[in-house]
């Protein structure tokens, strides 16, 4: 029994049918933790982004080495280390949020990147023309610069948002109970692991069929030239 | 807190680390190559099966079918030790991405390129191999750099079905010790160091690449 | 004497487009004819046909009277061809692009020699053979062992000629083989090709906007527009005194733009 439901073990049908009340429970976790996540990140990723483009070597430097070291160790490790470490210094907090913050960490490392990378792509003419027209720096970036950006920047968010879908299952390690959590707690209790874990897989391939639908409707929407500023 | 005393179990797991990671990042390539040359196929039933493989391994999570391979397959009588699941899942996780980057390689290498070998009437087979593939595999580097990365860091997760890794022997060392601060700050710049070499030797790959080819990747 | 090329009543559309309707055309062998019109008028389009890089949907296409795009099957005719079909008819064709299309992994040797060893069958020495003497005739036997990015596009083009006729086609299609070059390259070029039309008894069928050329070289100048010939005979009948206003037209602005070519004569 989990969260107060019972499986029917009679035949794979009824045993599917019954664990599909907790896979979704599950699957709400999993939700959940991939908005709270991709939010993080994309604030976060900001943050780095603009320290990174400050003409300071001091800042820009160390900025860029947490950023690459972020990038390139594992989530699970990172986990740990916020799961194991943290409550050490005090801030103690559930694994949920523990894991959101270490999605959120892990990720902004790529948005920062999806942030500077963004902004390079608009045409250097740009910046030209607006200065041969004195705009000023701060009317340069709002009205010209970031609406011509955001149309390569926003699928490139969504796809990484389609990423941490698929990373939320990690977060099982610390107990966490999302959708694959759930799945294998069924399957320990029954030792049936097929049918849980297969629902889970189709789950997955159902939510991740649906944000990359939810990504390609966006760019469409998205015109290339820039938001349009009237 | 004896740090040095800390690292031999870590290196060991580091040592395990290192060889699923290449093991694995070689059959993705050949799983890579394999469903991105199927892609392009003109008998249907191939483009079909590749398209298939990597929508399902790209649009499910690595850990989903790290477990299934391990937990579920028993269940059909095919046991597979931590070791085959653990490279068998990330091989098919990673040849998934890499097949789109192969797919979209051959895809941008230039028209003009298949028409003047119709031209000279080379074999679709020949067309691919001595024309299109060696345009390509410059463009595919870059990508393929990342997805290395990607593939040593997803090998942590292997740490999850009991396989002795990295990520492993720091959890039981963590368990055994409570150091937990210092074995988990080794841990990490074990991997980062991991990665700075891989990153260092898809460098020079794709430098020896450019020399064999004759032309520079468009990034 | 059987024509080298002949289209019967072909019609090629590209999804709704139709850019040949009905279109009939026949070159005898060793004759040199040069397609001339505004672009979309179907003239590369007959090129890329018979270069086997398009399909027809309607008509035959005939090469030296063999079907081209259609396979005799034992009960009479008109199968759609299959692969191998088309690669033994391939085999006397050969073609200039526009943007030259060499191989950007090979030097320009491999690039001649590619093909006749792996297609044609020769041994390593004998396609080397072939390649030096046709690097010769194209001026080009010091950049044997260059890299195409390290050349010239009138040098390009020139190695893609000899990569061409390296394997003996008896049909040359040329696709504005001088237009994606600057101007000073374009005379090295077209000398090249003089030289091959001088010397050896191909067919060249040739689309190109460069009028004193055509003069020189054509020994038909066919008129397109809207996918048909418009009109066609002998340069100095066609650039003199062409009979339609069409045709007068598109040289009226051809040779606005290009002066020099009337200068050049």
């Amino acid at each position: 029994m989990l969260f107060g439901f019972h499986w029917d073990l009679s035949s794979p049908e009824a045993f599917a049918l019954s664990i599909l009340p907790i896979l979704l429970i599950g699957m709400k976790i999993t939700i959940l933790a991939t908005i709270f996540g991709f939010l993080i990140a994309m604030a976060l990723g900001l943050v780095f982004a603009l320290l990174r483009g400050v003409p300071l070597r001091a800042v820009s430097w160390p900025i860029a080495f947490i950023v690459e070291f972020v990038r390139d160790t594992p989530l699970l490790i990172q986990l740990y280390f916020l799961y194991y470490i943290l409550p050490d210094y005090g801030i103690t907090l559930p694994a949920l949020e523990t894991g959101i913050i270490t999605l959120g960490i892990q990720y902004s490392a790529y948005t920062s990147e999806v942030y500077r990378a963004g902004l390079e792509a608009v045409p250097r003419g740009q910046r030209e023309a607006a200065r041969a027209l004195n705009l000023g720096a701060w009317r340069t970036y709002r009205d010209v610069i970031v609406p011509q950006a955001i149309p390569r920047i926003v699928p490139a968010l969504a796809n990484y948002l389609i990423s941490i879908i698929k990373d939320t299952p990690i977060l099982s390690a610390i107990t966490v109970l999302e959708m694959l959590g759930a799945a294998k707690i069924v399957g320990d209790r029954t030792f049936r692991y097929m049918l849980p874990l297969t629902l889970v897989g189709v789950l997955f391939l159902i939510l991740t069929a649906v944000a990359a639908t939810a990504v390609r409707y966006l760019e469409k929407k998205l015109p290339r030239a820039g938001i349009a500023l009237k | 807190m004896d740090w040095l005393s800390l690292l031999p179990p870590l290196l060991y797991g580091a040592e395990v680390t290192a060889w699923i990671t290449l093991a694995s990042t070689a059959g993705g390539a050949i799983l890579a190559f394999a469903a991105g040359i199927g892609s392009t196929a003109r008998f249907a039933g191939w483009r079909w099966l590749a398209g298939l493989y990597v929508q399902i391994f790209r649009g499910t999570s690595l850990l989903v079918q790290l477990f299934w391979l391990y937990f579920a397959l028993p269940i059909i009588g095919i046991r597979l030790s931590p070791e085959v699941a653990g490279v068998l899942a990330l091989s098919l996780n990673i040849g998934a991405y890499g097949a789109e980057v192969v797919r979209g390689s051959l895809n941008s290498v230039d028209a003009g390129q298949y028409e003047a070998a119709t031209a000279l009437n080379f074999t679709p087979i020949q067309t691919l191999w001595r024309i299109l593939m060696p345009q390509a595999l410059i463009e595919m580097m870059p990508p393929f750099g990342n997805l290395a990365i990607q593939n040593l860091k997803d090998s942590a997760l292997v740490s999850l079905i009991s396989l002795a890794d990295l990520a492993f022997a720091a959890d039981n060392l963590r368990n055994r010790t409570l150091e937990t601060l210092p074995i988990l700050i080794l841990t990490l710049l074990l991997y980062f160091a991991m990665a700075l070499v891989l990153m260092a030797a898809m460098r020079l790959l794709e430098r020896y690449l450019r020399g064999v080819s004759g032309r520079e990747a468009t990034r | 004497m059987k024509p080298i090329v002949r289209f019967d009543k072909v019609t090629k559309s590209f999804g709704d487009t139709i850019v040949l309707r009905d279109f009939d055309f026949e070159m005898a062998p060793g004759e040199r004819v040069v397609l001339m019109g505004p672009s979309g008028s179907g003239k590369s389009t007959v090129l890329r046909i018979l270069m086997t890089l398009e399909d027809i949907q309607k008509g035959v296409v005939y090469l030296s009277e063999v079907p081209l795009w259609h396979e005799r099957s034992r009960a009479g005719e008109l199968r759609p061809a299959g692969e191998k079909y088309l690669r033994k008819m391939r085999s006397d064709v050969g073609m200039l692009f526009q943007h030259f299309n060499l191989f950007p992994n090979m030097t320009v040797l491999r690039n001649i020699i590619e093909a006749p060893m792996k297609v044609a069958g020769l041994s390593r020495a004998e396609a080397e053979a072939r390649a030096d003497e046709l690097l010769a005739r194209v001026g080009l036997s010091d950049k044997r062992e260059a890299y195409p990015n390290s050349l010239s596009g009138g040098q390009k083009q020139r190695v893609a000629i000899a990569r061409a006729m390296a394997m003996r086609p008896k049909l040359l299609l040329f696709d504005e083989p001088t237009s994606a070059l600057d101007p000073e390259m374009v005379g090295d070029v077209l000398e090249v090709i003089k030289d091959l039309a001088a010397e050896h008894d191909l067919s060249m069928l040739i689309v190109t906007h460069e009028m004193g050329f055509a003069r020189d070289v054509a020994d038909r100048v066919c008129f397109f527009c809207d996918g048909r010939i418009l009109e066609q005979g002998e340069p100095s009948q066609i650039f003199t005194a062409p009979a339609e206003e069409r045709t007068r037209q598109f040289l009226r602005m051809v040779l606005h733009e290009a002066p020099t070519e009337e200068a050049t004569g």
